[in-house]
């Protein structure tokens, strides 16, 4: 017994350390964010700002166009994980119902996507795009987000499709209904849940992603907050820290939000993925 | 539950074969096209659009046709020095992180796996790093890093343990302080599919062992480490080929510095592509970087799956 308790404060002290390692960072990134320029001087910083204030806020929309930025990154997002979703929920529903030579190929580029080199990609993307006149477009980076959202947007929806029972549409069948008509009024409604989260999750991939557009996008008002971001840091390495904290938890909170919706589906959506594979 | 429809669907599905099937094939053609083609033009394409580029002379703005040059870019990339110095720092980045990260999200797994109090608090909050852009994850910890206003060289004085140092601009201390960073920012999608592979372990089997007296360490030998073997390696193999492919992080914290450093091969290659405007050499850059790692990546998981069935 006694050793049982032992273990458990063990445990107890191992989660602790583990949580303090990946909370700290974020803690001191908002610290930060609220400090004036007198405690970001100071050779004592503190975790609490003695003198909290927003005055790094206001600045960093003064010196960066923030908020383009975050339009541009929210049509993107958003823009993508419609897109994305609304191709890739037909797909999944084949890859999950039908055991074909053209499902098995999806199902194996999925994977191989996972492991695609972005170096090898980016110069041919860079020049495809710029042929079709894609280049430095919102349109463009959303059709590349698309694409690079589709492996685990196919991937968790595949496990959701699986999840509804064919007898439903095999009944919606025999009542006479065609394939799009089952496809959109019984099988859909059941896995609109699933539809949503990789939505979001798409959403998710795309708002925080960054190396696309660094190389897609060019003039300054098209870019994406990411990218903005970096440009709070001088060309020797030297920031304000007070406004880039600011900017870069502003940045930061619609990611979590979202996260925080959708969390429990996808752990369940990883969970059901990797049961049946 | 699933599996059992599955396997009804199954037993169920031979009648029906006969004649809707041609219909179902048309019908799944359109329904699969309007993903097939944008993932054929937009990922499959450039991919083998790649590949070719790298035996050509091809080069950003130039107005003279773009010409076969064969194997050259390949023979000037073996006598490329910086090139391979980067590649071998993307090596021990890529094993720096994926060894500690594997280690640290079982353990973590581990523990969530248990039936702790605030359990529910603890999976939330491991979860953070992977909703953050790396750009910020990157800005962070070059906060945590500062040397003045930086919390780590604060701590460090506070504890007595010296004035601490400008980690990110030190040359023996810029590595390691980014593959720190790289763990943490990798931790969650590890510590989720390792949960996912944990919650598959029989706990019957558990049980059983626990009565028979087996120890903790005994327990994960033969019950546990069994069923979560494939998660593990598919996992590990995974975060190996992202960490090599990693960039965002890099460039934030320290962009390939001090002294190429830090340069790891996705920034060399992306400076010789897009400021260089070298497009046919950065090509063959990625072809050697994906050729390489696929050898490696085909050795570890043969090792592995061979260790299995011997043990």
């Amino acid at each position: 017994m006694r050793t049982r308790t032992s273990a458990r404060i063990g445990q107890y002290a191992a989660l602790l350390a583990y949580l303090l390692f990946l909370a700290l960072p974020f803690l001191w990134l908002l610290s930060t964010a609220f400090k004036p320029p007198r405690e970001l001087g100071s050779l004592h910083p503190t975790w609490i700002p003695e003198d909290p204030t927003l005055a790094n806020f206001r600045q960093a929309f003064d010196e960066q166009p923030l908020l383009r930025a975050a339009l541009n990154s929210l049509l993107a997002a958003a823009g993508a994980a419609v897109v994305a979703v609304l191709i890739a929920t037909p797909m999944a529903y084949v890859m999950a119902r039908h055991r074909t030579r053209l499902a098995r190929a999806a199902t194996g580029w999925v994977v191989v996507s996972q492991a695609f080199p972005f170096v090898l990609v980016i110069i041919p993307l860079f020049l495809v795009l710029k042929n079709l006149r894609l280049i430095n477009s919102l349109p463009g980076l959303v059709l590349v987000y698309v694409v690079w959202a589709l492996p685990f947007a196919l991937w968790m929806l595949v496990g959701y499709v699986r999840a509804v029972p064919t007898e439903l549409e095999e009944a919606a069948a025999v009542d006479g209904a065609g394939r799009l008509r089952t496809l959109v009024s019984v099988t859909g409604p059941l896995l609109a849940p699933g539809i949503v989260a990789t939505a979001l999750f798409a959403f998710i991939t795309a708002w925080n992603e960054f190396f696309f557009a660094l190389v897609l996008l060019k003039s300054p008002e098209k870019q994406t907050l990411p990218v903005i971001l970096t440009h709070f840091i001088g060309a020797e390495g030297v920031a304000d820290l007070g406004p880039l904290a600011a900017a870069a938890f502003l940045a930061t909170l619609p990611s979590l939000v979202v996260f925080a919706v959708i969390q429990r589906r996808i752990t369940g959506g990883m969970l059901t993925g990797a049961v049946k594979s | 539950m699933t599996s059992v429809t599955e396997a009804r669907r199954a037993a169920k599905s031979p009648p029906s074969r006969g004649r809707p099937r041609r219909g179902a094939g048309h019908g799944a053609w359109f329904l699969v096209l309007p993903a097939l083609l944008p993932i054929l033009v937009l990922s499959v394409g450039p991919l083998l659009y790649g590949v070719l580029l790298a035996f050509t002379d091809a080069q950003s703005g130039r107005t003279e046709p773009t010409q076969w040059i064969g194997g050259l870019n390949f023979t000037d990339l073996a006598r490329d020095t910086l090139f391979w110095e980067s590649f071998r720092i993307g090596l021990v980045w890529a094993v720096g992180v994926t060894v500690p990260q594997f280690l640290l999200a079982l353990g973590l797994a581990l523990l969530l796996n248990q039936n702790l109090r605030l359990r529910w608090l603890a999976r939330a909050l491991a979860i953070i790093p992977w909703a953050m852009p790396e750009v910020v994850v990157g800005i962070m910890w070059r906060l945590v890093y500062n040397p003045d206003a930086g919390i780590l060289n604060e701590t460090l004085r506070d504890l007595g343990l010296g004035d601490g140092r400008d980690w990110l601009s030190g040359l023996g201390t810029a590595l390691p302080a980014v593959i720190v960073v790289g763990v943490w920012a990798g931790m969650p999608q590890t510590t989720v599919a390792l949960l996912a592979g944990l919650q598959n372990t029989p706990r019957e089997l558990h049980e059983a062992a626990a009565l028979d007296g087996a120890g903790a360490w005994r327990r994960f030998r033969t019950v546990t480490w069994p069923a979560l073997r494939p998660v593990a390696l598919a996992i590990t193999a995974l975060n190996f080929i992202w960490n090599f492919n990693a960039f965002a992080l890099v460039y934030v914290l320290t962009n390939g510095g001090p002294g190429g450093r830090t340069r790891l091969p996705m920034l060399f290659a992306y400076e010789e592509a897009f400021r260089y405007g070298q497009f046919g050499y950065a090509a063959a850059m990625g072809c050697v970087m994906v050729a390489v790692i696929s050898v490696l990546l085909a050795l570890f998981l043969a090792g592995r799956l061979k260790g299995g069935d011997e043990a």
